[in-house]
C-alpha cells in the first residue's frame, strides 16, 4: 500500500498532479491511499516550495510540475 | 480495492455541490430580477454592451495570444532557478533585486504566487525578500504590464512596473527593519533540493521564441489611436480624435479649439454634417496599418522555431498549459467586464467621481483601501479600472488600485495570518495601503 500525497493550495495544475498519479497508480495495479493537503503550513513542513508537489510515503518526489503518467509510473514502480 | 476512492467519492461529491450552486444562483437571480425597472433593464443592457466591445476589441488580438505566452512562460522558464537566488543562503542584496523583479516572468497565476512566498519566507532567504516578493510577484507579469500599457495608457503601465519594483523593494525592508529583533522562527525542515530541470537549450533560443511571440501580441493588438481631421460641410476643418462611432453620429475629442469648444473637449457630430474623415499620418497609424503583416511574420517566426527546436513533448505541454490558463482566466474576465458593465451603470457616474474622481490624499486612500481588501482576478483588474475611468476615477487613484489590488485581497490576508501570523499581516496590509496611496499620489500629480 502506498501513501500518495498531492501538496498544493488548489490550483487546476493540483488536480491535474492528482489524476496523473492515480492513473499511473491504477495501470501499475499498484494499492494506494490518495490524500490532499492544501494546508500552506503543512506543505512548508515537506520542505517544499514550490507547489504542485507529490509525497510518495512521506518522500518528495516532485516538486513544480506535473509529470507525464509515465514519468510518474517510474516515480511509483 | 483501493481506498483512495473515499477519498475521490467526497470530492465528487464537492463538485455536484458545486454544480448544484450555479444552478441555484442561476434560479435566484433569475427569480428576483427586478426586470420592472428601467434602471435594471439599462444596467443589463450596458453590460452586454461592455462585453461586447471587450469581446471585439480586445479577444482575438490580444487575450488569445497572452495565453499562449503565458502557458510559454510556465512551460519554458526555469521556476527553480529564480527561487535558488532566494534560498537559505542567498545573499541579501541579490535576494531583495531577485525577488521584486522575477515577478515579471514567474507567477502568471495569483494561486501560485502564496506558496512561493510561504516558502521564501520559512525556508529561503527570509521576511524581507518574501514581502517584496509578495508584493510585487502579482502585479508586474509581463501580460498585466503589457495589458495595462496597452487598454490605460503608456505611462501607466510603466508607472505600474516601475512603482511595484520599487517600492515592493521597500515594503521589503520595511518589514525586515520592523521585524528584526523577532526571532525568525524556521521550521527545522530542509529545504527540497530544487528539481534540476536546467533548459536544454541556450537561453537566447528560449529568449527569441517568447521575445517573437511578445512581438506577435504587440502588432497584432496595435493600438489605433484615432487621430483625424475631419472637415465638415459647411466647410470647416478640426484635428481630434475619434472616440466612438455610432449609425448617424461621431463622438470626437478635439485636439485644437473648435466653435467655441476648447481643446481637450468631447464633442457629438451628426454623420451628414461631416464631409471627410481624413486620418491623420504618424508612425503609430503607419504600424497600425500593417500590424497584421507585422504580426505575421512574428507568427511564422514562433512556428518555426516551435517545429525546429521544440520536442512534441514540450509542443503538448506548452498546449496544455496555455488551455489550463485559458480555463482559469477568461470565464473570470468575461464574467468580470460583465459585472463591472452592470455595477457601472447603475452606479451614478458622481458616485464614483465623488470618491476617486481626483488626486486628493482621501481618494488616494480609498482606492487603496478597496484596492487591499477586494479580490482581483489575475488581470481582471484592467478592464475594471478602464470602466471606472469612463465613470470619472482619476488616473492618481487608479495606479492606487494598480498597485494595492492584486498584491493584496482579504482571503489572501487570511492565508498569510496563518504563514507569518497577525501582527506582520497587519504590518503589511498597513505599509501596501501607505505605499499605494503614496505612490497613486506621486503618479497623478505627474500624469494627471
Amino acid at each position: 500500500m502506498k501513501k500518495l500525497q498531492i501538496l498544493g493550495t488548489g490550483c487546476a495544475k493540483c488536480t491535474k498532479l492528482a489524476e496523473t498519479a492515480e492513473q499511473a497508480a491504477k495501470s501499475l495495479g499498484v494499492e494506494y491511499q490518495l490524500e490532499k493537503i492544501t494546508d500552506i503550513n503543512a506543505i512548508m513542513n515537506f520542505g517544499v516550495m514550490m507547489t504542485p508537489a507529490l509525497v510518495v510515503d512521506g518522500v518528495v518526489k516532485v516538486v513544480g510540475k506535473v509529470p507525464s503518467v509515465d514519468e510518474m509510473k517510474k516515480l511509483l514502480g | 480495492m483501493s481506498s483512495g476512492t473515499i477519498g475521490s467519492r467526497i470530492e465528487g461529491m464537492k463538485k455536484e455541490l458545486k454544480v448544484f450552486g450555479w444552478i441555484a444562483g442561476v434560479f435566484l437571480v433569475a427569480y428576483f430580477l427586478p426586470l420592472a425597472n428601467p434602471k435594471i433593464n439599462a444596467a443589463i443592457l450596458e453590460a452586454f454592451k461592455l462585453l461586447q466591445w471587450y469581446v471585439r476589441n480586445h479577444t482575438l488580438a490580444c487575450v488569445v495570444p497572452a495565453m499562449f505566452i503565458a502557458g510559454a512562460i510556465t512551460t519554458f522558464l526555469s521556476q527553480a532557478a529564480v527561487l535558488r537566488h532566494l534560498g537559505p543562503k542567498a545573499n541579501k542584496v541579490t535576494a531583495y533585486s531577485v525577488a521584486s523583479v522575477s515577478g515579471t516572468i514567474l507567477a502568471v497565476c495569483s494561486c501560485s504566487v502564496l506558496p512561493m512566498f510561504a516558502g521564501i519566507y520559512k525556508l529561503g532567504a527570509g521576511l524581507g525578500p518574501a514581502a517584496a516578493f509578495l508584493y510585487s510577484g502579482p502585479a508586474i507579469n509581463v501580460l498585466a504590464i503589457f495589458l495595462t500599457a496597452r487598454v490605460l495608457g503608456f505611462p501607466i503601465g510603466v508607472g505600474r512596473a516601475v512603482g511595484a519594483i520599487a517600492f515592493s523593494m521597500l515594503i521589503g525592508l520595511l518589514m525586515a527593519l520592523i521585524f528584526r529583533r523577532e526571532e525568525q522562527h524556521r521550521n527545522n525542515v530542509q529545504p527540497q533540493t530544487l528539481p534540476d530541470d536546467a533548459p536544454h537549450r541556450p537561453l537566447w533560443k528560449t529568449s527569441a521564441f517568447l521575445g517573437c511571440m511578445v512581438a506577435f501580441l504587440v502588432f497584432s493588438d496595435w493600438f489605433n489611436p484615432g487621430n483625424v481631421i475631419v472637415q465638415t460641410s459647411d466647410g470647416g476643418r478640426f484635428a481630434a480624435v475619434t472616440l466612438q462611432e455610432t449609425k448617424d453620429e461621431v463622438v470626437f475629442q478635439l485636439q485644437q479649439d473648435w466653435k467655441g469648444q476648447a481643446s481637450g473637449e468631447k464633442v457629438t457630430v451628426p454623420k451628414r454634417e461631416i464631409a471627410q474623415v481624413e486620418e491623420a499620418k504618424t508612425w503609430v497609424m503607419s504600424v497600425y496599418h500593417a500590424r497584421w503583416y507585422l504580426a505575421g511574420v512574428m507568427g511564422l517566426a514562433v512556428l518555426l522555431m516551435a517545429w525546429r527546436w521544440l520536442t512534441r513533448e514540450e509542443v503538448n505541454a506548452w498546449m496544455s498549459n496555455t488551455w489550463d490558463f485559458s480555463k482559469m482566466i477568461v470565464p473570470l474576465l468575461f464574467g468580470g467586464v460583465f459585472v463591472t458593465g452592470f455595477v457601472g451603470a447603475l452606479l451614478p457616474d458622481k458616485v464614483v467621481a465623488g470618491l476617486v474622481g481626483d488626486n486628493s490624499l482621501l481618494s488616494n486612500l480609498v482606492a487603496s483601501v478597496i484596492g487591499a481588501f477586494w479580490y482581483f482576478a489575475t488581470l481582471t483588474e484592467i478592464p475594471i479600472c478602464e470602466a471606472l475611468r469612463k465613470l470619472g476615477m482619476h488616473s492618481g487613484p487608479m495606479m492606487t488600485l494598480l498597485l494595492a489590488g492584486p498584491a493584496l485581497s482579504l482571503p489572501s490576508m487570511l492565508v498569510l495570518r496563518s504563514i507569518m501570523g497577525l501582527k506582520k499581516t497587519v504590518v503589511f496590509t498597513v505599509l501596501v495601503v501607505i505605499m499605494g496611496t503614496s505612490t497613486g499620489m506621486l503618479f497623478g500629480h505627474f500624469f494627471p
